[in-house]
């Protein structure tokens, strides 16, 4: 077995998650299936690779040529550092609060309105 | 499926330049239709009639003005309902955001509407984009137009149905693990996944970020093409959206396959791909190559391990992404006594059972104690499924594989395996975890009548040489081999 009920339990605590009786073993249940299938993961030897920790495609040799491919995964990770393009830091007007306090489900300007979290 | 004849882009640019019908007047009969299809096929949630029609009247005055016509004037187009659209409630198929309706629009909605197309609405999904079956959405599954007893595919099911049963011209879907690929095989539609960073996802409600991407569904390779024309490119609002040019993926399509090298990888014509459709993906390879393609065999050692990575992955993206949704800023609030109390209610009530499983794969996976054996093990395992991919366009310009194991099963079959159900994906994950592009294709169909898919991929931003292949196999008869 490789989840236990505690842990299914202490998983949704940490997760935010409420779950009812029944739905504990469930997911137990279920959860313990798929991890016995990642367990795969364990037959590969992995040392010195790399953890592939972002995406960054690289276009080879051009634009929109479809042949060769110059980024790996080495390559898209170690060029990653490189390649960012960062903008100007430059100050630009955002008057969305309207708009997003509109969406809240319990807004008072210019406020989020939550439950009491701090006791005086 | 559609007793009308189906519309294309070019056919709807045809008919309103030469007067025989106005963007309005489409606009309307699309939605008659939708009105007669959608109790059966559910593959719309929400309609937006009076911003389509408000954009029809300006493509027409635009017309009766002889002024110049975007790329898409007048054509409908249906958004997968992950996708930001200002003014038109968007739920990505979950109860948590019933009665959300953004603030803004994606850049991928705003570039189309600029173009001159018509958004009639948001199309069904699984539930935060999880589902390879669109079994998993909170307002009911989406049926396959072609075999109404079949799921559609997923998570884009109801934008690769809209299209199937001619309900839209084209639609945009998200893809994240083959949930635009693997709904295109089972509807029979051409449906492409851009390369990551190809299409802005400002707007794009996340799930997994290093693998979410935007992209078209179509009726036929040029629509797609015209599609891609429109969204593709760098937008300052999504810093993971690529400065890389932008072909005329049009003319680039056209381009003779003469010479080209086609990679076929052992790895995916292995036990549990049905035999049906092993045959006929061979015949379609065949196809290209009596077009001009060599053949070239590929081993890919990977490809078993990309769905074990791919779970691991996708999760703890997706327990990080889901976090926000906790009754404060936006959807669902369910009151409790304590701030805690109000998060875990609002999440308790607000999320389906394929999202809580997921938020709690991931957070098990990220967590304490679990992080090496399960996260850093997988993103290293994501490493060397992109070496495959590397090391195999070194040798080829594209890789032909199935698109699913399977046609379209029934409703229901796999609704109580989770594990069975992630299998679907076993083809479709791999390009996802590279970050190349891909495309299905259909490529005939069952004795049953059920649609077959071939998927295309090709190195980092190679949409045009996947177009290009796909294009000569249309005109080749590829599609109903």
């Amino acid at each position: 077995m490789k989840i236990n009920r505690e842990e299914v339990l202490r998983v949704a605590q940490l997760a935010h998650l409420e779950l009812a009786p029944e739905e504990v073993e469930t997911y137990r249940g279920q959860l313990d299936e798929i991890l016995a299938y990642i367990g795969k993961l364990q037959e590969l030897d992995v040392s010195g690779v790399e953890p592939m920790t972002q995406m960054r495609p690289q276009a080879a040799g051009g634009p929109h040529q479809g042949s060769g491919m110059a980024a790996g995964a080495e390559g898209a990770t170690a060029a990653a550092g490189a390649e960012h393009e960062l903008r100007d830091d430059v100050v630009v007007p955002c008057n969305v609060a309207e708009a997003v306090l509109a969406e809240a489900p319990d807004a008072a300007k210019p406020f989020f309105r939550v439950p009491k979290v701090i006791d005086r | 499926m559609s007793a009308a004849p189906a519309w294309t882009i070019g056919s709807v640019r045809d008919a309103l330049l030469a007067k025989r019908t106005s963007a309005r007047e489409l606009a309307k009969d699309f939605y008659a239709q939708i009105e007669r299809r959608n109790p059966q096929i559910n593959a719309f949630l929400a309609l937006c009639p009076e911003r389509a029609y408000a954009q029809a009247d300006r493509v027409d005055a635009a017309i009766a003005k002889g002024q110049p016509l975007g790329p898409l004037a007048g054509v409908p187009v249906a958004i997968k309902d992950v996708i930001s659209t200002e003014g038109v409630r968007t739920t990505c198929g979950s109860k948590i955001l019933e009665n959300y309706t953004p603030p803004y629009d994606a850049t991928a909605v705003e570039r189309l509407e600029t173009a001159g197309a018509v958004i009639l609405g948001k199309t069904n999904c699984d539930e935060f984009a999880m589902g390879s079956s669109n079994e998993n959405s909170a307002y009911g599954p989406v049926r396959n137009p072609v075999a109404l007893d079949r799921v559609p595919g997923g998570s884009s099911g109801g934008s690769a149905a809209a299209v199937a049963a001619g309900l839209s011209v084209v639609a945009l879907g998200t893809d994240t693990g083959g949930s635009i690929r693997q709904p295109g095989a089972y509807c029979g539609v051409p449906a492409l996944m851009p390369t990551y960073g190809r299409v802005s996802r400002y707007g794009l409600i996340a799930f997994a970020s290093s693998l979410d991407r935007i992209g078209p569904f179509a009726t036929n390779i040029a629509d797609a093409a015209a599609v891609m024309s429109v969204i593709a490119g760098h937008d300052s609002n999504d810093s993971t959206s690529a400065a890389v040019d932008v072909p005329d993926y049009a003319a680039e399509m056209e381009q003779s396959l003469n010479g080209l090298r086609i990679g076929v990888p052992e790895d995916y014509f292995g036990a549990g791909l049905d035999p049906e459709l092993k045959a006929k993906i061979q015949t379609g390879i065949a196809l290209l190559e009596n077009l001009g393609c060599k053949r070239v065999p590929l081993k890919m050692p990977h490809t078993d391990y990309a769905i074990a990575t791919y779970y691991i992955v996708a999760t703890a993206e997706a327990s990080s992404n889901l976090a926000r949704y906790d009754g404060v800023r936006y959807g669902l609030r369910v009151q409790g006594d304590t701030l805690m109390d109000m998060y875990r209610r609002t999440r308790e009530r607000g999320f389906g059972p394929e999202v809580k499983r997921r938020i709690m794969l991931g957070t098990y996976a990220l967590s304490s104690g679990y992080y090496d054996a399960y996260y850093l093990r997988a993103q290293k395992v994501r490493a060397l499924i992109a070496r495959d991919f590397a090391s195999a366009f070194e040798k080829v310009d594209a890789i032909l594989t199935p698109t699913a194991p399977t046609p379209a099963f029934k409703l229901g079959e796999k609704t109580a395996d989770p594990l069975e159900m992630y299998l679907a994906d076993i083809y479709t994950v791999t390009g996802s975890l590279a970050g190349v592009p891909g495309i299905s294709v259909p490529c005939g169909k069952t004795a049953a009548g059920l649609p077959i898919g071939m998927q295309i991929f090709a190195s980092h931003f190679g949409e045009a040489r996947i177009l290009q292949l796909a294009r000569a196999f249309e005109k080749a008869g590829g599609f109903s081999i």
